[in-house]
């Protein structure tokens, strides 16, 4: 947590300088809405985080994103009695992309940051190729209900954050978690105690794999079909995860932190629109803020450590 | 070096030392872990600026900046782990960065005469300027940061733990470079943990405890018992820890004929309530050994009972344990608390234990202070190595491998190893140590095999000389 605490503060920061410039910023409603629009993206930074904490790269969130949304719409075809059987379809295909990318990487031996720019790769091709450049097909208003309609006054989208938030915090505590985080620190002297690196590495994948699919199915209800629906999504999740001073390599960082590490993103994103700042500029502000968390915690680390040696 | 002070964030690590060496000395700098040695010498060789006192070379004064100006001062500093680059020559090591050039280019024959002649004038016959670094051992590579050292004119050479990493019949070639070094006129500080090698090279000796300098005498004026009171601030009255007085009990582990792409023809009965010392030059197979017991490196041939274990987890679950030698790669988990490394085992084969459990494990390790909070990098190698031990005994392992388990560590928790190993055996569990440290291994050992060429080569009772050890490990 003492790691985890700057990154708070920051969010707390945005989210004044945002009440400053709009008063109804904090109020019930409209901080829901601001929670909506995340929600995916917090989603996909807690399923990096756990690719990332283990030692590895998943590049492949993006186009799995788009590649779900695409297929949702195709085989749903604005039909009602679909919706279920194809959301179930759409998480088990999550699982298997990320088991894909896990076998690949533990058991081939294929870096992770090829393999998923790979599948990446590949998923975009695919897609492609499926749908000729223009999605086809619709999706139902009850597949759309779960990104963009509420229970009461609160957004089923929200219901959902919570629930992946949990269940997150509860995988980091128990065994998993912990075998996990010792494959990223040092995965010899992890596999030495009977860790199964290559299992738990691949759970990793198929952890982030489902929740680019929850992720995809939030974001179709929410902003409709589009070829486009996950366009650099990969890349926003892994700087979130950055942000949240989780450390590439593995090893080191919490979730919590990586998903206020989204919330973060986020609120910045908001603050520059408020500001009438162009959103082409967003590429750029994530290009600085990934180099800068990533050199900050290169420069703070010695110092952590005398520190604590006290 | 006068009045040497320096804190990190409000910790002091060295308190008003003062340190001097005479040209042509074996000064030893001796100390437990974390009492400052490594600071005070990384002060000495520019890595850390200190925040008081003076350091003169040859009367004048000097404040270092860098390494660089540390080095083009006059002094050398060779690490514990070897800062070569694997895949250049030995000339290109000695001249990295300082290449002699001649019309631009550099001039490789230049270069390769003056590594010969240094080489030469350290008696180094056995390798060349033009031989890859990553075909000599490490006594080898020890020469060429040596040979280095000369070439830029250094005046002091510091030696960290410079015989960690050495077999045995390696040290005394090592003997035989510092003396050439002091014969030149230089200062050597010798910073080790080995006290026979101190009493051996040293003529001087400072003592330093908690930051403090506690003493500088004449090696000649002290004795062993002398030395490790002022180290440690007491007595320890015996080395090590009694023999078990009855018999040991039945046979938990039993190899006939084991072995794989390392080991040939392993005949061995580990014992509950025995310590087997496993003794071997470096590239004997001791360390495969373990390896091959515990699952990890698995023999292909053979008889094992209870099971031959296929895998690590086939190991644990038979009830193997394996301390590594390696600890930093190979042993804990540098950023986690001291509680999750101490857990691992226990999570990994999913036996949960609860923290009450642990946190009397860890006092039994006599892990001290018992802080299961702290990340266990910051902690001394010692204590380290005591976390690690506590991690195997979560799960209560029938015997316990044990690879170096006290390589690296201060005299005080060495000790504390040693008590525990005994506590352990005397509980019933089998318990298997390799060593390079001849003492250690008589002292611990209720017998010792002896391994060479990937076969065992003999086994001696305890209470076997360290020659008769030696002669069966490097016989032909």
């Amino acid at each position: 947590m003492r790691r985890a605490l700057p990154i708070f503060v920051v969010l707390a920061g945005l989210l004044i300088a945002i009440a400053v410039v709009n008063p109804y910023f904090l109020e019930p409603p409209a901080f829901l809405a601001f929670v909506k629009r995340a929600a995916p993206l917090v989603i996909l930074a807690a399923g990096q985080y756990f690719v990332i904490v283990s030692g590895e790269f998943d590049l492949s969130v993006g186009s799995l994103v788009t590649a779900e949304v695409v297929i949702a719409a195709r085989l749903i075809d604005g039909s009602a009695e679909a919706t279920w059987p194809v959301l179930a379809l759409l998480l088990v295909l999550g699982l298997l992309v990320g088991l894909v990318n896990g076998i690949v990487t533990t058991i081939f031996r294929v870096p992770s940051f090829i393999t998923t720019l790979g599948m990446l790769l590949i998923l975009s091709g695919a897609v492609f190729l499926w749908t000729g450049g223009a999605p086809r097909g619709a999706l139902s208003p009850e597949f759309r209900e779960l990104g963009r309609g509420s229970l009461g006054p609160v957004p089923w989208s929200v219901l959902i954050l919570v629930a992946v938030v949990a269940a997150a915090v509860y995988a980091m505590r128990a065994g998993f978690g912990h075998t996990l985080i010792a494959a990223g620190d040092n995965d010899r002297a992890a596999a030495l105690s009977g860790v199964r690196l290559a299992r738990v590495r691949t759970a990793a994948f198929m952890i982030s794999g489902l929740s680019a699919a929850v992720a995809a199915i939030l974001l179709g209800g929410f902003a409709g079909v589009s070829a486009q629906a996950g366009n650099g999504l990969e890349f926003q999740a892994i700087t979130a995860v950055v942000l949240g001073g989780v450390v590439l390599g593995g090893g080191r960082g919490s979730v919590v932190a990586a998903m206020a590490g989204a919330f973060t993103l986020e609120a910045l994103f908001t603050l520059l629109n408020l500001y009438g700042i162009s959103g082409a500029l967003e590429p750029a502000v994530q290009g600085v803020i990934i180099i800068a968390a990533v050199a900050l915690g290169a420069v703070r680390f010695p110092r952590r450590r005398t520190a604590a040696a006290s | 070096m006068t009045g040497i002070g320096k804190s990190f964030l409000g910790v002091r690590v060295l308190d008003g030392v003062d340190l001097e060496a005479a040209a042509g000395e074996v000064h030893a700098v001796v100390g437990e872990n974390g009492a400052g040695k490594s600071t005070l010498m990384k002060i000495l060789a520019g890595v850390h600026a200190p925040d008081e006192g003076t350091i003169e070379i040859d009367g004048r004064s000097v404040a270092f900046g860098h390494p660089i100006e540390a080095q083009r001062a006059g002094v050398a500093i060779i690490y514990q782990e070897l800062t070569l680059l694997p895949e250049r020559t030995v000339a290109e090591n000695v001249f990295l960065g300082r290449e002699p050039v001649r019309r631009g280019l550099v001039d490789r024959a230049a270069m390769e005469s003056a590594t010969g002649e240094l080489l030469s004038s350290l008696g180094e016959e056995s390798f060349g300027p033009r031989d890859l670094v990553r075909r000599l051992s490490v006594a080898q590579q020890q020469v060429v940061e040596i040979a280095k050292a000369l070439s830029l004119n250094a005046r002091i050479v510091v030696m960290d733990e410079p015989t960690a990493a050495l077999a045995d019949h390696e040290v005394g070639l090592l003997y035989t470079l510092v003396r050439r070094l002091t014969e030149r006129g230089i200062a050597v500080l010798y910073v080790s943990h080995r006290l026979r090698e101190i009493f051996d090279l040293a003529h001087r000796i400072t003592v330093l405890k908690d930051g403090a300098r506690v003493a500088t005498a004449e090696a000649s004026s002290l004795d062993v018992a002398t030395l490790i009171r002022l180290m440690v601030g007491r007595e320890l009255d015996s080395y090590y820890p009694p023999r078990a007085a009855d018999p040991p009990g039945e046979v938990m582990v039993s190899v006939r004929g084991g072995g794989n792409a390392r080991l040939r023809g392993i005949d061995l009965d580990l014992r509950a309530g025995e310590i087997v010392g496993v003794a071997g030059l470096q590239g004997s197979g001791r360390t495969e050994l373990a390896k091959a017991l515990f699952g990890a490196e698995p023999f292909t041939t053979g008889e094992m009972t209870p099971c031959r274990p296929r895998s690590v987890r086939e190991g644990i679950a038979a009830g193997i344990g394996l301390v590594t030698e390696d600890r930093k790669a190979e042993g804990i988990l540098p950023h986690q608390r001291v509680r999750d490394n101490a857990l691992l085992v226990a999570r990994a084969i999913r036996r949960s234990a609860g923290t009450p459990a642990i946190e009397r494990l860890l006092r039994r390790v006599r892990l001290n202070p018992p802080r299961p909070a702290q990340e266990i990098r910051l902690l001394s190698g010692g204590n380290q190595q005591k976390v690690v031990l506590a991690k195997w005994m979560t799960v209560a392992p029938r015997v316990l491998l044990l690879d170096e388990p006290t390589r690296g560590v201060d005299v005080g928790a060495k000790a504390a190893i040693h008590e525990l190993m005994r506590e352990l055996a005397r509980d019933g569990m089998a318990v298997l140590m390799i060593s390079s440290e001849l003492p250690e291994l008589i002292g611990m050992s209720d017998r010792i095999v002896v391994m060479r060429d990937g076969g065992i080569a003999g086994e001696l009772p305890s209470g076997s000389t360290e020659e008769s050890v030696m002669r069966l490990a490097a016989a032909s």
